[in-house]
């Protein structure tokens, strides 16, 4: 299968661009600017690889918003973790999280002072870790969305299955659908539809997003991270705009089911349940996280080690918690470009490989 | 964080894990989170696990589908 080819058929690209230009000036016609907010941070970034945002015309913005796991997770989070490193704990963690600032320092300065903070890339190498360290405190930084929660309670039955008692998570676990409510319920923003993302929805489903089309909703289509997925996905966006609808279009269907990944929710719902959850630039979203279960509270590095994560101090002048909601783009930071780089980054949307500023910046937009 | 990409399972193990292929490179996944993996299958592999199948029959009839409005269709 010459996989990702057809999916760049650049001519396939030209026709599919005429026919959102053609929709986007019947929408124009009717004096319409239509806000598109792409959910998650790897679209982010294959929009800003691909150009995408240049060849839209004029009244198609597309807006980043939250999908960036590494961007929503607030710096309370990261004390708590370096508190824990600095106790002795082994902290195990995803590569993009070591140098998102926390209140005073990040992972990699408190690494670089002699803290054992191990990057992995698959949480099952957190068991390793926990065998290989078994007289220490070994605890995983369990951030991300459904697609990386997805995961982790098979992680806990090989601990649980091992014996292991020397792992824990310190949960941030965070949910797609609770944010797109409070993005699509700010009357500050005006979003036409979600360009909802691909592998979040593989595990959750396209019906996941049924709530928020129909009478009072907008059009919500999945896609998958092609460019013509992406250039797809806007096209029947703006056709649906056109005949003024709102449903769930699913232009991945090669992978995302209606219902999802079953057997992944089963595993999550045996572990984890809906709690509170804060993100940076959204606040404390009511049932908006998932936690450990009451009877898994074992793994749970916050009961383990007798601490809470509180909310901690941002980084001052940055503007991430307004990029993350899709209120302010990017380059409008004074920081963007000049005191805030990849390389030198004051905040985490600067810092992720998924963050819009990073993609903002790497593509020069 | 989140980024995920297609393998081929060339190899599925009794304990729940297996090797993926692609473009020659290969790794051991997880297959937990599938329903009967079977060798040969296409599938999304994210942080080590594959989260879901790929399924070829759609895969190929959209890139048909490109194809077709490469060819044809003037707007
Ligand atoms: S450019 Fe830097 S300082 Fe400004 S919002 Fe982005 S990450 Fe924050």
């Amino acid at each position: 299968m010459k996989y990702i080819d057809g999916f760049r058929n650049p001519l396939a690209a030209k026709k599919i661009i005429e026919r959102i230009e053609v929709l986007a000036n019947l929408l124009k016609a009717s004096g319409r600017k239509v806000s598109i907010m792409e959910v998650c941070g790897t679209h982010t970034m294959a929009i800003a690889r691909f150009g995408i945002r240049n060849i839209l015309p004029e009244n198609i913005d597309l807006i980043s918003g939250p999908g960036c796991p590494v961007c929503v997770t607030e710096a309370g989070y990261i004390d708590a973790a370096i508190n824990l490193a600095k106790a002795g704990a082994v902290i195990v963690t995803f590569g993009d999280m070591i140098n998102v600032p926390g209140s005073d320092e990040s992972l990699a300065q408190c690494r670089a002072n002699g803290a054992l903070i191990e990057v992995v890339y698959s949480p099952s190498a957190a068991i390793k870790l926990a065998r290989q360290f078994p007289e220490k405190n070994v605890v995983f930084l369990a951030v991300g969305f459904e697609t990386t929660t997805a995961p982790m309670p098979a992680v806990i039955q090989i601990a649980e299955g091992e014996g292991i008692r020397n792992l824990s998570l310190l949960t941030a676990f965070k949910l797609v659908p609770p944010a797109l409510k409070a993005l699509m319920t700010d009357p500050e923003l005006k979003i036409d539809s979600f360009l909802c993302p691909a592998h979040v929805s593989a595990i959750i489903g396209a019906d996941a997003y049924k709530p928020f089309t129909g009478k009072e909703g907008v059009p919500c289509v999945v896609a998958g991270f092609e460019p013509l997925d992406i250039l797809m996905a806007i096209d029947g966006i703006l056709n649906q705009l056109v005949r003024n609808e709102a449903s769930v279009e699913n232009q991945y269907n090669r992978v995302v089911k209606p219902e999802g990944n079953l057997k992944a929710q089963a595993l999550m719902d045996e572990y984890l349940q809906p709690v509170d959850a804060r993100w940076r630039g959204l606040g404390l979203l009511p049932l908006s996280g998932l936690g450990l279960k009451n009877e898994f509270e074992r793994f749970d590095a916050e009961k383990k080690h007798g601490i809470t994560v509180k909310k901690g101090k941002e980084p001052s002048g940055c503007l991430c918690g307004e990029v993350i909601k899709g209120k302010s783009k990017p380059t409008s930071c004074p920081l963007f470009a000049r005191g805030c780089t990849p390389d030198h980054a004051v905040g985490p949307c600067m810092v992720s490989s998924e963050g819009s500023c990073a993609a903002y910046y790497k593509y020069s937009l | 964080m989140c980024l995920a990409v297609p393998m081929k399972l060339i190899e599925i193990r009794g304990d729940g894990t297996g090797v993926a292929e692609m473009d020659g490179a290969q790794s051991e996944v997880n297959l937990t989170l599938l329903e009967k993996p079977a060798k040969g299958d296409y599938v999304i592999i994210h942080a080590g696990f594959a989260i879901e199948r790929l399924d070829e029959k759609e895969a190929n009839a959209r890139i048909a589908l490109f194809q077709e409005i490469a060819d044809n269709e003037t707007p």
